[in-house]
């Protein structure tokens, strides 16, 4: 039976240590899966990094690069979500050419449409922000593209939090202190 | 009070010597003069702490290290040279990782100042270590020096062992610090070793293994490194279940026991590989499934419900599917599900076992070690040495055809017997690997049986055993081949034996230029005697076999087959 790959997210919470990037990311690279998004920021807890990471891969295959992952010593936590089980966000910015933009109204009717933010106004360019998921984000470049008005497009990895009501790491952290004590 | 301040290097010192380190094994160099300079102290007069032994290879101080933990128990120290010091250990250090082998390997690097330049003798160490390392460290600061040593032998030794590394510029060597005792790093937040076995899984394995009619138990090296050989045994005996080993849990059941079936996998026992296919409960306890115990996976004991005991949670279902994972130290988990367990009795099942042994022993046992005409065989020899040495020796492997029938036909009776490279398969482990294991566990005889091939990879350790007397008996299996790639060669690469034939060079002037005592067998009649006089003598001994050129290693699971396709003989 063929398995078909299926697009993953994965959380992932680390200590602050430089070097932990490369370890996850060996991860992939030792099985040859792609990484199509990369996020990574302080978390809520202090002293503790999340990686927000998104991949295609077989169910069997994410278990694994999970298991990796968290055996790694300064990783705390990692976890893979479908995305029925995240709250996900993505941010475009899109610069636009000031010129094409006052020239053609149906610009920033999409603009508008797509519920984009205009950020800044300068004489050469107009900065565009659209938050929201991947398809609209897409969409909107698309769109915008078709009027050639687009100097500069860029897309944010997937940020993501949990729809579930448990925090896990705190709770982890928490155990770990307790034991330690 | 004043407060004491010492270089990092003086604080490396102390805090090896708080980690009760009494072995080193390095090899100086540009980087890492400052530890050496201090090392100068700790090794003689007041403050004499360790014992310094100096390889010729870097390579050779990190399998020594391997061979010292293996056999200790201890955590193995080498220390070496940033640059081409520092990437002479990778083999090592990635063997020490497939094979959970706790050392520290403290490597010097240019100072941080110098970090990126290219610098002279720079390599990002850390970098190209993490991968193949438990955890990989640079000390920055000689105020970190202290914590990162703690820090670093915990985790080599807790858990499923590691190797670790430490990269340590120059800077944090010299600079001062002030010195508050060592650290003890006693746990790591995001570290954990010991996993909380679930209840559940316990009563659920033991309610299996009551069910179960025809039992059997695969033992890794777990086992011994969580030092549960009794744990162990009173498993096996009060459900009654035979029990067959992998390469590197050899020693962890002794040969004389009766529940003891053998060896795994592809040069195994064909009473187990047959018996793997016929198991309704499979037990596996600190073994990981290798390739080269399960042979095609896919086809790997469908018919079994698999129990599977691992401290490393990562190692369940990543080969085999384990319906029953029990995740936990096996020195708790294991009496935990003997508890649980009925007395039972497998006779017939164990019975069953016997045929096939019958058939192996007639057709591949016998033949191999009591042959009766043709030139000497390896089996013979490691027999001879084998019942020479009565099951109390410890038996250091290099990789090859000189593995696998010395690990086949070697007698166990004590823990920590086998040191081999079971994972990553380093020809050239067995030499430095054995003087490690005579400083790990100076009161037993070292055999390390190597091939010719192996023996050449690292033939420079002879310069090691030379200078510090280190009692390894080499039995040098000589056939004038790659005997394992051309065996391979003649059986699935059309025969053709693409450079495997080896021009040896004279072992006798190579023994005499290192003034080690030599003797040549190649007359059978002779094999005895001179197993004696190599066993009867005080330091190193070695003990060339002229080995006959083109046998193989019998009974084998071909690559990409299933078990119980397991061949007697080569076409049969």
């Amino acid at each position: 039976m063929e398995q078909e790959k299926k697009f993953y997210t994965l959380l992932v919470y680390s200590e602050n240590i430089a070097g932990i990037l490369n370890q996850i990311t060996a991860v992939f690279t030792r099985r040859q899966v792609n990484i199509e998004s990369l996020n990574v920021s302080a978390s809520s807890i202090e002293g503790v990094h999340k990686y927000t990471i998104t991949a295609w891969c077989y169910d069997d295959q994410v278990v694994k690069i999970v298991n990796q992952i968290e055996k790694k010593i300064d990783v705390i936590k990692a976890t893979y979500f479908t995305d029925d089980q995240l709250f996900i966000r993505e941010t475009g910015l899109y610069k636009l050419s000031t010129d094409e933009v006052m020239q053609n109204s149906e610009i920033s009717r999409i603009v508008r449409h797509y519920d984009a933010q205009i950020t800044e106004v300068n004489p050469t360019y107009v900065i565009v922000m659209k938050s929201g998921n991947t398809e609209d984000i897409m969409n909107l470049f698309n769109a915008l593209n078709e009027f050639n008005c687009v100097l500069q497009y860029t897309r944010s990895g997937r940020i993501a939090v949990t729809r579930s009501t448990q925090e896990q790491v705190s709770e982890f952290l928490e155990q770990r202190e307790k034991a330690e004590r | 009070m004043d407060k004491e301040m010492i270089t990092g290097s003086e604080s490396l010192m102390r805090a090896l010597k708080a980690e009760g380190v009494e072995t080193i094994f390095g090899y100086p160099g540009g980087s890492i003069m400052p530890v050496y300079d201090s090392l100068y102290e700790y090794t003689r007069g007041e403050k004499k702490a360790f014992h310094h032994v100096l390889v010729r290879h870097e390579q050779g101080a990190v399998h020594a290290a391997q061979g010292f933990a293996r056999t200790s128990g201890k955590v193995g120290v080498a220390v070496v040279t940033s640059g081409p010091g520092a990437t002479n250990t990778l083999t090592g250090i990635a063997d020490a990782m497939l094979d959970s082998t706790p050392i520290v390997v403290i490597a010097g690097q240019v100072g941080i100042s110098a970090l990126g330049t290219d610098a002279f003798q720079e390599v990002d160490l850390v970098g190209v270590s993490q991968p193949i390392s438990k955890w990989s460290y640079q000390i920055r600061h000689a105020d970190d020096v202290a914590w990162a040593v703690s820090r670093a032998f915990y985790i080599a030794r807790s858990g499923r062992p590691g190797p670790v590394v430490l990269d340590f510029p120059k800077n944090a060597q010299t600079h001062l610090c002030e010195w508050t005792g060592p650290e003890h790093v006693k746990s790591v937040r995001s570290y954990v070793p010991y996993p909380t076995p679930s209840k559940s899984s316990i009563s659920e394995a033991a309610k299996l293994i009551n069910s179960a009619k025809r039992p059997l138990a695969l033992v890794g090296q777990g086992v011994e490194l969580a030092d549960a050989h009794q744990e162990l045994i009173e498993l096996i005996e009060k459900a009654d279940i035979p029990v067959g080993r992998t390469l590197l849990g050899l020693s962890a059941l002794s040969s004389r026991h009766p529940l003891n079936k053998g060896m795994l996998g592809m040069h195994g026992q064909y009473a187990l590989n047959m018996k793997t296919q016929e198991a309704d409960v499979i037990i596996a306890i600190g073994m990981r499934f290798s390739d080269r115990v399960t042979g095609l996976p896919s086809t790997y004991a469908r018919q079994a419900k698999i129990i599977h005991l691992d401290i490393d949670k990562a190692e369940i279902n990543k080969c085999i599917h384990a319906d029953i994972p029990v995740i936990g130290d096996c020195k708790v988990t294991m009496p935990a599900i003997t508890k649980l367990l009925n007395k039972n009795d497998h006779t017939e099942w164990k019975k069953s076992f016997d045929s096939y042994f019958e058939m192996e022993k007639e057709q591949v046992i016998g033949p191999a070690i009591h042959p009766k005409e043709g030139p000497l065989l390896m089996g013979e020899v490691v027999n001879a040495v084998a019942e020479a040495t009565k099951g109390d020796a410890v038996l250091v492997t290099d990789v090859g055809q000189n593995q696998m029938l010395s690990s086949r036909y070697f007698h166990y009776n004590k823990k920590r017997s086998i040191v081999t490279s079971g994972g990553l398969g380093t020809m050239g482990f067995g030499m430095p690997a054995a003087i490690g294991a005579t400083f790990g566990a100076p009161d037993r005889t070292i055999c390390m049986f190597c091939g010719d091939g192996g023996f050449q990879m690292n033939i420079q350790e002879l310069g090691t055993i030379m200078e510090q007397q280190a009692p390894v008996k080499m039995i040098l299996m000589n056939n004038n081949y790659l005997g394992n790639v051309r065996q391979w060669q003649d059986m699935f690469w059309n025969g053709h034996r693409s450079f495997t034939p080896m021009m040896n060079p004279k072992y006798n002037l190579i023994a005499n230029a290192y003034n080690i005592p030599y003797e040549l067998v190649v007359d059978r009649k002779e094999l005895s005697s001179k197993v004696d006089k190599m066993l009867a003598s005080k330091g190193p001994f070695i003990l060339e076999c002229a080995i006959k050129e083109d046998a193989d290693v019998m009974p084998m699971v071909a690559p990409g087959k299933t078990i119980d396709e397991m061949m007697l003989k080569f076409n049969s």
